[in-house]
């Protein structure tokens, strides 16, 4: 029972159901079959009950004349007529009124003369019913054990009753028939199985099939996001409806708690990294402001030879990129108290122009803003910068590069689109760390440089795939941040 | 008006003949004697059309009593009759024919019991069984018997157990052979035609006992029957055995022929009755 209960539903439905439909065909026929078979008694002693009634009237007046050769022709005749009837008639008897044979169909058994209670014992019993019954009365007598069944009635005539007339019955006639009926039954009984159990299976497994598939990616959830579930497979609302809904919700639910936390750890390092590279960017702001301004009071001194000279150009270009790499780790400080205006984004489209001209890229340009914006302009027109000369640099050759602010919901929206090389999810993760890159010649500070600003104004920055054909940069800055 | 008187007359006259002529004769038969071959009598009615050149009509009644009845009603002209029933009814009858069997006019009584009956030896053997009879005016199928039983000094009322009639000698084989009778006696000509036909049935039975020979069961003619119809009828019988189609039929009533009836041969069957009336 238990391997049978441990089965897949795939199994276990079908089975189930397969086994009601047996049980209750099953049951069907066998009701139809002893219905069948109380019938059949029934019409058997109905049949029974006719060929004596036929048969009384004549043997009355026959047995009156004590004319024995005519009762005997009587009942011969409808002997010989009733085997080819349903009725299989073994013999007849007629009795008198002191329970006497007075003729028989099988004389040498029956003879005449004989109490009916000395042919044998079978016929003891039925002298012994006879006396019992009524006047007028017809009755079948069934006796255990007996081959024969015994069909009776009284020999009348107006209330005077001259004998009984005995037919004696052969039970064999009653299996074949039966069996002839039950046959019919079972064959009905097959047909309908035939019909039933295919259907069943397949309705079983159409039951099961979403029930095995939320079972199977629920088994999923500890190791792999699972695929989502066909949302065709079940739509119906009943509790295995519900339990998609439940799923479904469960899975979007765990899915968001685990984008949070990745965010949540990513923004930690991003910010753990930032203090790191704010701290490194002071400890060397400090000597090398020191260096600089050695170098330039060195470069005073007339009296320095050529070789100097040349030496000190080097170290102080040396120092001075050294300075622009810090000044880009360290986004601190100056913020510019002026409101971001229109012109200002107009700006940036104009100082990309050479830049993107030199690819050829199809600049889509849609600037929606109307007044003056209560943002610094000089952050977020590095970030607009920043954003669009890395979209144009991984923008493909005579490419196209998509650039969109506007205000909505008190925020400002800035979006970059570029169709360049796709990122991978992988490197969309580290995408804001410093010095990461993933195109030539760039020093991977931009794009961290453009998250510490979104940062700092308290917005935030996305980027993802769109329709794998597209890199889209999205920065949402809420307005009327302190500057 | 002479003339027109005679040929009146002679209208008449040809007119009564014609009626007399178109009338059927009619011949009763019952199973008591003859077996109820209803082709064969019908084929044997067409004959004797045919040679009496008027209608014959055969009257088949169930038993010899209603026969005799109808003849002296006057609605038979002939019966084939036991020769008790000719003898009661002497007054009122004439023999007309007697079929030869085995080239005499003369029959036998067989005394049959069930083949399985090995023990039967004579008819007293069967005392305390049951018998059938074949009709209470047959000669072989009730007289011979019981004037036998008053021979050896039985009471013949007495004797057997229980008794019945079948009215018919082929029925009296029937009941032995089932079992349903211990015993009954038959004409020889009935057994053995039988015999010829169905053996199977014969073959249940065993023959005990045969009679002496007695009269066969004559033809009887109405006494008040026309003496032209008595002769014409009794002319066609005997001729038949000179005849290929009587002589066809009679191969198929398993005769020989037929003769002018003597009623000394019934002589033995009166006293017989006799005996027993007075017994």
């Amino acid at each position: 029972m238990k391997f049978f209960m441990n089965l897949s539903y795939r199994y276990k439905i079908p089975l189930w159901g397969g086994l009601l439909i047996l049980i209750s065909s099953l049951t069907v026929s066998a009701s139809f079959i002893l219905n069948d078979y109380n019938q059949l008694v029934r019409d058997l002693e109905m049949e029974s009950d006719k060929l004596g009634y036929s048969l009384k009237s004549n043997l009355f007046s026959a047995l009156l004349q004590d004319d024995v050769w005519r009762a005997f022709e009587i009942i011969s005749e409808a002997s010989r007529r009733a085997g080819s009837n349903r009725v299989l008639v073994e013999s007849i008897i007629v009795i008198d009124n002191q329970q006497r044979v007075v003729v028989s169909t099988q004389p040498r058994q029956a003879r005449m003369l004989v109490a009916l209670k000395n042919i044998d014992p079978e016929f003891a019993e039925i002298a012994t019913q006879i006396k019992q019954m009524e006047g007028g009365a017809s009755r079948t007598i069934y006796l255990p054990h007996s081959k024969h069944y015994y069909s009776l009635s009284s020999i009348e005539k107006d209330n005077t009753s001259l004998g009984t007339l005995i037919i004696v019955h052969s039970k064999a006639v009653f299996l074949p028939l039966f069996a002839e009926n039950a046959w019919q039954g079972l064959w009905i009984g097959a047909l309908i199985l035939a019909i039933l159990l295919p259907f069943n299976w397949c309705w079983g497994q159409r039951m099961a099939r979403p029930l095995l598939q939320l079972a199977e990616r629920m088994a999923q959830l500890g190791n792999k996001w699972p695929e989502d579930l066909d949302p065709h497979l079940y739509e119906y609302r009943d509790e295995l409806g519900r339990l998609y809904e439940a799923y479904n919700l469960l899975l979007g639910d765990l899915k968001a708690k685990e984008l949070l936390k990745n965010r949540m750890i990513q923004s930690e390092r991003l910010a753990a990294l930032g203090q790191l590279a704010a701290g490194i960017a002071h400890e060397i702001n400090n000597p090398l402001c020191g260096m600089l301004m050695a170098i330039d009071t060195l470069k005073c001194h007339s009296d320095t030879s050529p070789l100097t000279k040349k030496t000190i150009s080097l170290i102080e270009r040396g120092l001075t990129q050294i300075k622009d790499t810090v000044a880009a780790l360290l986004v601190e400080g100056k913020m510019n108290t002026r409101h971001l205006m229109i012109q200002d984004i107009e700006d940036v489209l104009t100082l990309i122009s050479p830049t993107s001209g030199k690819k050829a890229l199809h600049i889509i340009w849609h600037n929606s803003l109307t007044e003056e914006v209560p943002l610094p302009a000089t952050y977020v027109r590095q970030i607009l910068m920043n954003l669009l000369m890395n979209a144009i640099k991984a923008a493909a050759q005579q490419g196209e590069v998509a650039c969109d602010v506007g205000i909505n919901n008190q925020q400002l929206l800035i979006s970059v689109r570029n169709d360049g090389k796709m990122l991978s999810a992988e490197q969309i993760t580290r995408l804001f760390e410093p010095f990461t890159t993933f195109s030539e010649g760039g020093h991977g500070l931009g794009l961290w440089v453009t998250y510490q600003i979104v940062n700092q104004l308290g917005g935030t920055i996305t980027v993802n795939r769109e329709d794998d054909k597209y890199m889209n940069f999205t920065v949402s800055l809420p307005l009327g941040t302190p500057a | 008006m002479k003339h027109l008187l005679r040929l009146l007359c002679v209208f008449l006259l040809a007119s009564g003949t014609a009626s007399a002529d178109s009338s059927p004769l009619r011949f009763g038969i019952t199973p008591a004697t003859a077996r109820n071959q209803y082709a064969l009598f019908e084929d044997w009615r067409v004959y004797l059309e045919q040679k009496l050149t008027r209608p014959v009509e055969f009257v088949v009644r169930e038993n010899l009593q209603e026969s005799i009845f109808l003849m002296r009603q006057k609605k038979l002209d002939f019966a084939w009759v036991s020769s008790p029933a000719y003898i009661e009814n002497k007054q009122q009858t004439t023999l007309l024919a007697t079929p030869v069997y085995h080239g005499q006019p003369l029959n036998r009584a067989f005394l049959i019991v069930p083949a399985s009956d090995t023990h039967t030896r004579s008819l007293l053997d069967l005392k305390g069984k049951i018998f059938v009879y074949v009709d209470p005016m047959s000669y072989v199928g009730y007289l011979e018997p019981r004037y036998q039983l008053v021979l050896a000094g039985e009471d013949p009322d007495q004797f057997f157990k229980k008794t019945f009639f079948t009215r018919d000698q082929l029925k009296v084989v029937a009941a032995v052979a089932v079992g349903l009778a211990d015993g009954g006696t038959i004409s020889g000509f009935a057994w053995e035609t039988l015999a010829l036909s169905r053996p199977d049935i014969t073959g249940q039975t065993r023959i005990v006992a045969k009679s002496p020979p007695y009269g066969f069961p004559p033809i009887i003619a109405r006494r008040t029957l026309k003496q032209r119809d008595f002769t014409r009828m009794q002319g066609v019988l005997l001729g038949m055995s000179a005849d290929p189609a009587g002589i066809s039929l009679l191969k198929r009533l398993n005769l020989d022929g037929f003769t002018t009836a003597d009623e000394k041969r019934y002589r033995s069957v009166s006293v017989m009755m006799q005996r027993m009336e007075d017994k």
